[in-house]
């Protein structure tokens, strides 16, 4: 028999035991449904976790400091580079070197430094940071009270939420975080504080001290010489800012307890050549006007880059960290996620499975006459076993789609719900449920053969059948 | 048309049935349903197989049919032995050259006339629109033009005959095999259907078998007797029919 006129006659006798037949593919699509549904969550959050810590920044930024730096991050394959003192230090010349390797979008010089503000004459002491202006796309400052910095060189601030409570004299207990960061900004936004700092500066002009503390050291007139050459001397300087936002989400959680509370602009903080604490520690060697970073952060393309961004750092003698790793950990976890999603959503379905057969293994008890009648007629053991599949496969194709609308209808409800519930807390609207098209397709394909393989008894039962046996009863 | 020339040597015989046996085994008896029949039908001959019930007269219909296997013996239709067809070409001959009616009709309920009557048509795999033609032409040549859309719970036994004998002749068959075609009949609308049965056989040169109990029924049709009794053929006459047009009434018992 031709395909249309085994449909059409697979349909004809699905109408025709209306009620069992519509049981039977609601059972379908309720296992489709609740695959569809499982399924979707677990795409969904993975969705979700992945565009909320790409925009975070984690994912694709590299952070870079200098062997000499001999605190930082220090893993086992590191130790076998170059030894600290004879490595490079990272300059102005280092960051323009690793701004052009391939996949890199920026590198930019890390500039943190703990100082002293002052808010209404109180002062509070914090470690302030600079950012540059790419992080404006930055998820921390999404849906931030307030503005991004308007320039690159502006005297403007970002506060982290947890300093501007303290700045308002809130003092909330670690991880309580019920306030709402709007009402906290209203107070702040506009309002200017002084920040005090020690600013270095390089002092070319026959410098007193080299001249004027070692007159009896004579022996060591060539040393002083190169010592002036990289003296400064450090000022205390103010500067006033304008706080323009207050951050909610932390935009340094990868830096940890080093991360800051304070942001700056890049350009503004550059400009400001505070003393960092690398300056120290590069006190003895001889240095050029070029300032020491004590880290870059470099930004690239996409996170699949970070590795060979990462060895190619490394292969210019620097020490490297990214949270690559964390990163493949949390995508393992979402596809064994899904994988556990998929097998509760697939027990629905089993169910369903079982009705098929039930349903069909029925129709044959009731259309065995019919069965004999089409047999007498010419009807061969291969067309009764297709009549079956195709009433089968009808319904699971029928089950397939009444349940991608019905997993996907679930889902819009609980996204709507949730997002209710996350209005009321004042969070930002999430998209935690998604079903992408390979999903519909992949569940109505899915649905179908699992439809088919349930009517594989039956249909296999119902060719068999003996047409005189059939035709005997009355 | 004379009885003799079932006999004539120069006609090809439709059916030859050699040493038929059909054995059930049911629980630990052995029940000989068709015992040693053998006998040969020419081409275009009206048979009856008479017998009461359980003599055997529907199992030999049966595997003439090709429903049904024998246990040992052969059947040969149109040259070929069934017993040694294999499902798929017992499908195919029940498909092209045997059409068959039965007592209880046997139409599908849940489709209109033209649905039961293309649907031999659709196994065959003919096109749609030639299926439908071809439908409505059968229906009309049994009278039943203005029916073609209803089902057959909206139509009497006799108009159910008679869609049933348009579904059995509509891939042309050289073999009709009936099975008490007038079970179910008044004595009126069964010689209607007689008639018709008739007609296609004197005009399409179509072999008729037909199994029924009424002995003068098939004598007032057939051109030649068979006497089933305890599976065993008991007798083979020839009969002269009586000519058509002239039907007595009230035959039924």
């Amino acid at each position: 028999m031709k395909l249309p006129d085994l449909t059409e006659l697979a349909l004809r006798n699905l109408r025709e035991s209306l009620l069992r037949n519509s049981l039977t593919t609601i059972g379908i699509s309720v296992g489709v449904a609740s695959l569809v549904a499982m399924l979707s969550l677990g795409i969904g959050l993975q969705q979700l976790a992945s565009r909320r810590l790409m925009k975070s920044g984690l994912f694709d930024t590299v952070v870079v400091t200098s062997r000499r730096d001999l605190r930082n991050f220090n893993r086992d394959e590191e130790r076998n580079g170059p030894a600290p003192g004879e490595s490079r230090v990272l300059d102005e010349a280092t960051r323009t070197e690793i701004e052009h390797l391939p996949n890199v979008l920026e590198a930019y010089p890390d500039i943190r430094f703990i100082t002293e503000l002052r808010y209404d004459d109180k002062p509070h002491l914090t470690m302030i940071s600079a950012l540059p202006s790419s992080a404006k796309s930055n998820d921390a400052f999404d849906s931030m009270p307030g503005s991004f910095f308007s320039s690159d060189t502006a005297p403007e601030v970002i506060l982290q939420k947890t300093f501007a409570e303290e700045l308002l004299g809130k003092r909330l207990a670690r991880g309580v975080d019920e306030t709402n960061v709007a009402q906290i900004a209203a107070p702040l936004l506009g309002k200017e504080l002084t920040m005090r700092y020690a600013q270095r500066e390089a002092s070319t002009t026959s410098p007193p001290a080299a001249s004027s503390t070692s007159p009896q050291d004579h022996d060591s007139s060539l040393n002083e010489q190169s010592v002036a050459e990289s003296a400064y001397s450090v000022v205390s300087r103010e500067l006033k800012l304008k706080i323009v936002g207050v951050a909610d989400l932390d935009p340094e959680s990868m830096r940890g307890p080093t991360r800051a509370r304070v942001f700056l602009p890049l350009k503004l903080a550059e400009s400001l050549h505070v003393m960092q604490p690398t300056d120290l520690r590069e006190l003895s060697r001889p240095v050029s006007d070029q300032p020491v970073y004590s880290s870059i952060s470099v930004r690239v393309k996409n996170p699949g880059q970070v590795q060979p961004v990462e060895d190619a750092i490394k292969k210019m003698g620097f020490n490297t960290f990214s949270i690559l790793d964390a990163s493949r950990s949390i995508q393992q976890f979402f596809k064994v996620l899904d994988v556990f999603l998929g097998i509760f959503g697939s027990l629905a379905l089993a169910v369903a499975f079982i009705g098929i057969v039930n349903t069909l293994v029925m129709a044959i008890l009731e259309r065995r006459r019919e069965i004999g009648i089409m047999k007498a007629i010419g009807a061969s053991d291969g067309d009764v076993r297709k009549l079956f599949f195709a009433e089968a496969g009808a319904m699971g194709i029928l089950g397939g789609v009444v349940g991608v609308a019905l997993g996907w209808a679930i889902g819009q409800i609980i996204n709507l719900g949730t997002n209710v519930y996350l209005k009321s807390q004042s969070f930002p609207p999430e998209h935690f449920w998604a079903v992408p098209w390979w999903l519909v397709g992949f569940a109505i394909l899915f649905s179908f053969l699992v439809s088919l393989a349930a009517g594989l008894y039956p249909a296999g039962r119902a060719a068999r059948l003996d047409p005189v046996q059939a035709l005997r009863y009355e | 048309m004379s009885v003799s020339n079932g006999a004539e040597p120069n006609v090809a015989p439709a059916i030859r049935v050699e040493e038929l046996c059909r054995h059930y085994r049911m629980g630990e008896a052995l029940i000989r349903a068709v015992d040693g029949v053998s006998l040969t039908v020419p081409a275009g001959e009206f048979v009856a197989l008479l017998g009461s019930s359980g003599s055997g007269k529907s199992s030999v219909l049966n595997l003439l049919a090709g429903l049904d296997r024998p246990t040992s013996g052969s059947v040969i239709v149109q040259e070929k032995n069934l017993a040694q067809l294999s499902r798929e070409e017992l499908a195919r001959y029940r498909l092209h050259t045997v059409g068959m009616v039965f007592q209880s009709f046997n139409l599908i309920p849940n489709m209109t006339l033209a649905e039961n009557v293309e649907l031999p048509m659709r196994f065959a795999e003919v096109d749609r629109a030639k299926r439908d033609s071809m439908a409505r032409e059968a229906l009309a040549r049994v009278g039943l033009q203005s029916r073609v859309n209803h089902r057959p719970s909206e139509l009497s036994g006799g108009e159910q005959q008679r869609a049933a004998l348009a579904r059995a002749l509509i891939n042309r068959p050289q073999l009709l095999l009936a099975d008490e075609p007038t079970g179910n009949l008044d004595s009126r609308t069964g010689t209607e259907i007689m008639n018709m049965v008739r007609e296609f056989n004197q005009q399409l040169g179509m072999t008729v078998v037909m199994v029924t109990h009424e002995r003068a029924l098939a004598e007032r049709y057939a051109q030649r007797l068979i006497f089933l009794a305890d599976g065993k053929l008991v007798g083979d006459e020839v009969n002269s029919p009586v000519a058509a047009g002239s039907v007595a009434e009230g035959e039924r018992s």
